[in-house]
């Protein structure tokens, strides 16, 4: 192994993440569908390299079935040339599409995490076995705002900002509809947000298993047109 | 009777080893069976009550992990097969190998004791706290069987790591070694770096729960990531703890009967057994992209986890090829050794998806990643651990199995692994979470699950089939008096007798700088 070989292998080793980087396209606005279009994309690619492989796999089975019962292989040593090729060849193919999915799973994930400013801003506190929110927006005083027990209501066409916490043990707030989910624990507060566009009911569960009745563990998002939710919030801020 | 308990001999604590990880097997299986019909039906089938179901699933997934998987690779393989690929006498140290056995059996006894108290554990096999720290179940019994079995993994590592560097015949390259030595190095290595630091997250939830100390508890300054990042540090290596013995035997069976030399010897090893090796010490976070770590963190686990697809591929490469211009025969261990690659195939490129955060986020701790784990450990695992089983049943017990009952067999469990598992991906992607005692507020699952349930009904058959070919082939089976039934080039079938006595080799093998363990083929002898 000589300078010159090594440099070439990092240039080459280098280009399929530079590809991969410019391939990615456009940023999406809703991380739900963003999900939708990459998860299809992913089942393309490894559906791709499955059926590739099977077929490969199936033809090797029949072409090299034992012809009589003392016949033995006659697979060769493979020179040094071969031998690095077959090892290099492959790992760069293998190494190019794990940069391409990084890549374009970078680009979800930055829309994940990188919340609108529009946003709408919900506390999310769980405890064994329900989530209870509470809307900071929606205070007479300063600790009274109004809270809801297994029950968000939201405004529809409104990004939705959601900070957990638990007040006992490890939660999960999943939401299968908006493809989004992150665990809720005690003494730490991390966020979700997700973006109902049209009003609707979704379901949201547990994850993250917390003991006896972690299956019941239910609640529902609820998306109303936003001048009804603002009639209802302000009809529960008058009610505190 | 008494000098199979006092013994120090290699192979029969390898078959100490598989006895108990069969009856682990057995135990957990029964358990699986449990939770799957309580789940083929909305509301309860079984049982009324949510913790008794929670506590089969704390030990299906506790047992068949630390019970079955590990002892039946990292134990019965490493101790019956390994010394005699070595050409060695025996292990370096046999009465540390006598230890490690017995503290296994100690841990299953432990894990049993699950069914007699009356607080069974019900912190899963990951027992996390708070969780574990403030339930009334009993986290100190899963806290001292993992303790247990975690030390004689480590006393089982050291010794095979000694044998495998100073006990090998004489002249033996490391070029010269079996691909199933090569893997179970790599297996132990992680075993001896990764195990204590498992057997410190669970000493300090045994403090927190009770001695009233606060490593977990947010209250008091304690921090509930701690142990997530403590336990998956070990329990990520431990999959490849798994994976790796598994390819290996599989690679061994598919090199005997197809009677062909390992293609690209040095890829297999140096790419694929040490780069899997070294990438899976930096994945573990992948377990915890749901639980709030920084997103820098997050977006370097992605990499990295993808990266495993490299060796790993390499791997699955230089099997199939391997096969190439061979001479294959489909008897039961070649079966099981191919549904590998198929159950493995599946199983590998359904992790993709979970490797990318934010992928992740909508699929976390769902059906989908447990199909995921079970089509890689559970079902590629098992056949491997079954056909290895069948591979050595004539040279353990002298005798041969019956071939009709052994594919039977392969066959049923074969097609209930893909009934059982596949639908669950289905469900899964559309937000199935896991251990669900009741999914009423999914009813569209539930035809699905159904499904699963009698494909596990069809395991169970194929097992019982599998049980009965093997305890036949020991009690009834006809005399082997080959010593290399399968025409193997590999040492422990061409220097031994028909049952390798103690010490193993009639005359102890001197190995040339020419030979190989897969010397097929009456081709030039300057090989790998």
């Amino acid at each position: 192994m000589n300078k010159k070989l090594w440099s070439l292998m990092a240039v080459v080793g280098s280009l399929p993440f530079l590809a991969a980087t410019a391939i990615a396209g456009e940023l999406q606005q809703d991380p739900a569908e963003h999900w939708d279009e990459f998860w299809h994309e992913i089942m393309i690619d490894i559906i791709s390299i499955g059926v590739v492989f099977m077929i490969c796999f199936i033809y090797v089975l029949i072409r090299n079935i034992a012809q009589s019962p003392d016949q033995e292989g006659t697979g060769t040593k493979l020179t040094p040339l071969q031998s690095i090729g077959w090892t290099l060849i492959p790992a760069f193919c293998f190494m190019a599409d794990d940069f391409y999915l990084a890549a374009q799973s970078w680009q979800l994930f930055n829309l994940q995490r990188n919340v609108p400013a529009n946003h709408y801003e919900v506390k999310v506190t769980a405890s064994m076995w329900n989530f209870n929110y509470t809307y900071p927006n929606a205070c007479k005083e300063a600790d009274n705002c109004v809270e809801v027990m297994n029950e968000l209501r939201v405004p529809a066409g409104k990004p939705i900002l959601l900070r957990m916490t638990s007040s006992d043990v490890i939660h999960n707030h999943s939401i299968p509809d908006f493809r989004i989910l992150e665990d809720s624990m005690p003494g730490r507060v991390t966020y979700l947000w997700f973006y109902p566009k049209t009003p609707g009911e979704h379901l949201v569960t547990c994850k993250e298993y917390c003991g006896t009745m972690h299956s019941k563990m239910i609640s529902k998002v609820i998306a109303m047109p936003e001048s009804e939710f603002d009639k209802w919030i302000e009809t529960e801020k008058n009610d505190l | 009777m008494k000098e199979w308990i006092l013994t120090t001999d290699h192979k029969r604590i390898g078959v100490f080893y598989l006895i108990g990880s069969i009856a682990a097997f057995c135990v957990a299986g029964l358990m699986a069976l449990l939770i799957r019909t309580e789940l083929g039906a909305i509301g309860p089938t079984l049982t009324e009550d949510p913790n008794v179901y929670n506590v089969w699933l704390y030990f299906h997934g506790a047992a068949m992990i630390l019970g079955f998987q590990i002892p039946a690779l990292t134990g019965f393989l490493a101790n019956w097969a390994v010394p005699i690929m070595l050409g060695a006498p025996d292990m370096a140290f046999p009465r540390v190998n006598a230890l490690s056995v017995w503290l296994y059996w100690m841990g299953i006894l432990l894990a049993l004791a699950t069914f007699v108290i009356p607080d069974s554990p019900d912190v899963m096999w990951t027992g996390y706290p708070p969780y574990s720290v403030i339930t009334e179940g009993n986290t100190a019994l899963y806290s001292l069987t993992v303790l247990i079995m975690g030390f004689s993994s480590i006393v089982g590592g050291i010794n095979i790591m000694c044998t495998v560097i100073y006990c090998r015949a004489k002249g033996m390259q490391y070029n010269q070694f079996n691909i199933m030595v090569w893997t179970t190095m790599g297996a132990n290595l992680l075993q001896l770096v990764f195990v204590p630091v498992l057997g410190s997250a669970v000493m300090l939830l045994l403090f927190d729960k009770y001695l009233g100390t606060n490593f977990f508890n947010p209250a008091s300054g304690g921090d509930v990531l701690i142990y997530e990042n403590l336990f998956w540090f070990y329990s990520h290596p431990a999959v490849y703890v798994i994976l790796l013995p598994f390819l290996g035997i599989a690679y061994e069976i598919i090199a005997t009967f197809a009677r062909n030399r390992i293609f690209n010897y040095n890829m297999v090893v140096y790419g694929g057994v040490c780069g899997t090796t070294l990438l899976s010490t930096d994945v573990w976070a992948h377990h915890a992209y749901a639980a709030g770590l920084p997103d820098y963190v997050r977006m370097f686990m992605t990499i990295t986890t993808l990266l495993i697809s490299v060796p790993v591929g390499l791997l699955m490469i230089g099997m199939v090829a391997t096969m190439w211009n061979g001479a294959i025969r489909f008897t039961t261990p070649m079966l099981f050794a191919l549904s590998v690659i198929f159950l493995f195939l599946i199983g590998g490129l359904t992790g993709i998806p979970n490797a990318m955060a934010s992928v992740d986020h909508a699929i976390h701790d769902g059906y989908f990643i447990m199909a995921h784990f079970h089509y890689v450990m559970a079902m590629a695992g098992t056949a491997a651990i079954f056909g290895s089983v069948y591979y050595y049943l004539p040279k353990m017990t002298g005798k041969m199995y019956n071939e009709a009952m052994g594919k039977a067999g392969f066959w049923l469990l074969f097609i209930g692994f893909n009934v059982t598992f596949y639908p669950l991906f289905e469900i899964g992607i559309e937000g199935m979470a896991r251990r669900y005692y009741d999914y009423s507020q999914f009813p569209q699952f539930e035809s699905a699950q159904h499904l699963a349930t009698m494909g596990s009904y069809v395991i169970a058959v194929g097992f019982l089939i599998t049980l009965v070919t093997w305890i036949h082939c020991w009690v009834a089976g006809e005399k082997c008096t080959d010593p290399n039934p399968w025409k193997s080039q590999s040492i422990e079938f061409t220097n031994t007798e028909v049952i390798p006595g103690p010490g193993n080799f009639p005359v102890q093998p001197v190995i040339s700088p020419d030979w190989s363990p897969y010397n097929y083929g009456g081709t030039t002898k300057q090989d790998d």
